[in-house]
């Protein structure tokens, strides 16, 4: 049992850690955006 | 289509969420191997959904080398980085799996190293595409593709024409499968292909973005120097 639950377990970490980088990659585009358009309303 | 993302992304995981259920209580337990034969229900399903997207990478990258198509480009990067994801799940579990039941975490095996050298190609298609700065970079990671794609029937032919220590496919080749069994994989490949679709629709609409972006950030890079020379304002620019 502890195989299954331990292929179950390693498969959503990668998923979820594959996640978490897009994420990670959205919250930075985000931010460059929003300092964009900061630098063009001065 | 802002307004159908989570409609989707919710059914998506209702339907994991099924098929989760599905795999590991109501499906019947294997006779020799016990329990850890429902590793099965994830093992395959993303091995097919793996397949699929590098195939959908090996059209794509074709379009763009017919093309130029910038869509095709972005559409080929997607599914060779989601594909690399589903893949690096078959190489994991497969040993996990393999270790109960062959007594082995891993051996020198036709599909096995196969698929290890499928991993590995995807894997330098991904880096070539992060960390090469040249113009040329989609034009070369689109043929890389193509002779990569190549890999893909050799990993399924595999066990077909050659003796190995994988099992034979339970659809189509010399394996035989319980209708139970077939049934709640099908169900588990539904529901990784519709999880597969969403990660690609949001990182096809990221990297679209991001190049957005990126070409702004660059065409303002250009103006500015010019800028500076006039002695013209930054806000003053015509873009």
């Amino acid at each position: 049992m502890s195989y299954l639950y331990a292929a179950y377990i390693a498969t959503w970490i990668i998923h979820v850690g594959y996640l978490g980088t897009l994420l990670r990659r959205y919250t930075r585009l985000k931010r460059e955006i929003q300092e964009f358009n900061r630098r063009e309303e001065t | 289509m802002k307004r159908v993302f989570p409609i989707l992304a919710v059914l998506t995981a209702a339907l994991l969420s099924y098929a989760l259920f599905q795999a590991l209580v109501a499906a019947p337990t294997e006779q020799s191997m016990g329990d850890v034969q429902r590793i099965f229900y994830y093992h395959v399903p993303s091995a097919w959904t793996a397949f699929i997207l590098f195939f959908i990478n090996f059209f794509a990258s074709i379009a763009y080398l017919i093309w130029r198509n910038t869509k095709a480009d972005i559409v080929a990067l997607v599914t060779a980085e989601v594909g690399v994801v589903f893949c690096t799940v078959v190489l994991v579990t497969g040993p996990i799996w393999a270790r109960p039941v062959w007594g082995i975490w891993w051996t020198w095996d036709l599909r096995l190293t196969l698929t290890l050298v499928l991993w590995l190609i995807y894997v330098s298609y991904l880096v070539l595409r992060r960390f090469s700065s040249s113009g040329q970079t989609p034009l070369l990671a689109a043929v890389l593709a193509v002779f990569g794609a190549l890999d893909v029937p050799l990993v399924y032919f595999s066990i077909w024409f050659f003796r190995t220590q994988h099992p034979q496919p339970v659809i189509g080749g010399g394996g035989s499968i319980d209708p139970r069994m077939l049934h709640i994989l099908l169900i588990n490949w539904l529901a990784f292909s519709c999880f597969a679709a969403l990660v690609c629709w949001s990182r096809y609409r990221l990297e679209a973005l991001q190049r957005e972006v990126d070409e702004t950030l660059a065409l303002e890079a250009l103006l500015e120097p010019r800028s500076s020379r006039t002695g013209t304002s930054q806000t003053g620019r015509t873009r």
